[in-house]
């Protein structure tokens, strides 16, 4: 099953947002927050994001999604530091909605691509039609 | 003794740390307001883990980048974390410099921070300091100047660089979402590269 990291730079809004998903994708274990640094201060450690990611991996890849501007940037570090060969995509989507998106569709045992393309598609939805 | 790239990173650490409150500040007209906050406790704790003796230049910036990396947060982490970490492959094995080696360093790290940030020149970042320093840094030694003069043209010409960002519209970053309202700022990273610039000229010149 397709591994799932919710990165934020708060240690809340990632615990929150995992706490939302895990009501809809309770069958994906491989889900891991990675908010907040090690002193509970706000911001992205692209250490702790790289140890999310090994955690999430099941050996069929892991989406990340991620919060504001350099939540991306530690994230992308995070993956250039991987040692392991691990399959690492960042979903271009808003990190609520994309999580759900992408943790309801991961329950179904589909790929890392169709993961990501899931969580990119709440880009696009609306909420009030 | 401590070793020289200690010290200069301890001069650097020191005038962010001295800065803190001033960083924040402008980071709080434009911006999340913890520039200086994140920058001072990422060069704290870079001071108290750096092994003091070490002439090994690559490795002691390349530990500084990656104590900025998992230390400050913001980012100014992964911009900043970067730069030392390219800083310090450009340097591997090095104890010693040449007025040269500081264009392949600012070389590298202009790629980095750009290749990161996916920013360039005019969107109100560190790189409105640091590609005008590098500019002005590389004419001045390829024009003959000594050393010691080519580093002040790179201060002036970072110095130019931030006023300049008082005058454009921010398009990367938090900054982004003020639109018009970011003009009239000055931008905070380009600021705390300036000091990092007028901390290794003020180093390099007293030793």
């Amino acid at each position: 099953m397709v591994g799932i990291v919710i990165v934020s730079h708060s240690a809340k809004v990632a615990e929150g947002i995992y706490d939302l998903v895990m009501q809809m994708a309770s069958e994906n274990d491989h889900i891991i927050p990675a908010g907040g640094l090690e002193d509970g201060s706000i911001g992205t450690d692209a250490f702790k994001i790289q140890e999310a990611i090994e955690s999430a991996d099941t050996g069929d890849g892991v989406a990340v999604l991620a919060d504001l501007g350099s939540g991306i940037m530690s994230a992308e570090m995070a993956i250039e530091m991987l040692d392991e060969d691990i399959v690492v995509r960042i979903a271009d989507a808003p990190i609520l909605e994309g999580a759900v998106s992408a943790a309801v569709t991961s329950t179904s045992g589909a790929s890392l691509d169709e993961v990501i393309e899931a969580a990119e598609e709440a880009r696009t939805a609306s909420k009030l039609s | 003794m401590a070793s020289k790239i200690y010290q200069c990173i301890e001069t650097i650490g020191n005038r962010i740390i001295e800065q803190k409150e001033f960083l924040t500040e402008l980071d709080r007209e434009i911006g999340d307001a913890d520039h200086g906050i994140n920058m001072a406790r990422g060069f704290t704790e870079v001071l108290a883990v750096l092994p003091k003796d070490s002439d090994n230049i690559g490795e002691v910036l390349k530990k500084t980048g990656m104590t900025l990396l998992s230390k400050v947060g913001g980012a100014s982490g992964p911009l900043y974390g970067t730069a030392y970490m390219q800083a310090g492959k450009v340097l591997a094995g090095k104890t010693s410099l040449s007025p040269e080696d500081g264009k392949a360093v600012f070389e590298a790290v202009i790629a980095g921070i750009q290749k990161r940030g996916k920013a360039v020149k005019g969107e109100k970042t560190m790189l409105d300091a640091i590609i005008p320093a590098y500019e002005a840094y590389t004419a001045a030694l390829d024009g003959g100047a000594p050393a010691g003069d080519a580093l002040d043209a790179m201060c002036k010409a970072a110095e130019e660089g931030v006023e300049f960002t008082k005058t454009i519209i921010a398009t990367k970053g938090r900054a982004s979402y003020l639109g018009d309202r970011s003009i009239g700022h000055q931008d905070p990273g380009a600021t705390s590269a300036t000091y990092t610039l007028e901390c290794i000229r003020d180093f390099v010149k007293s030793i």
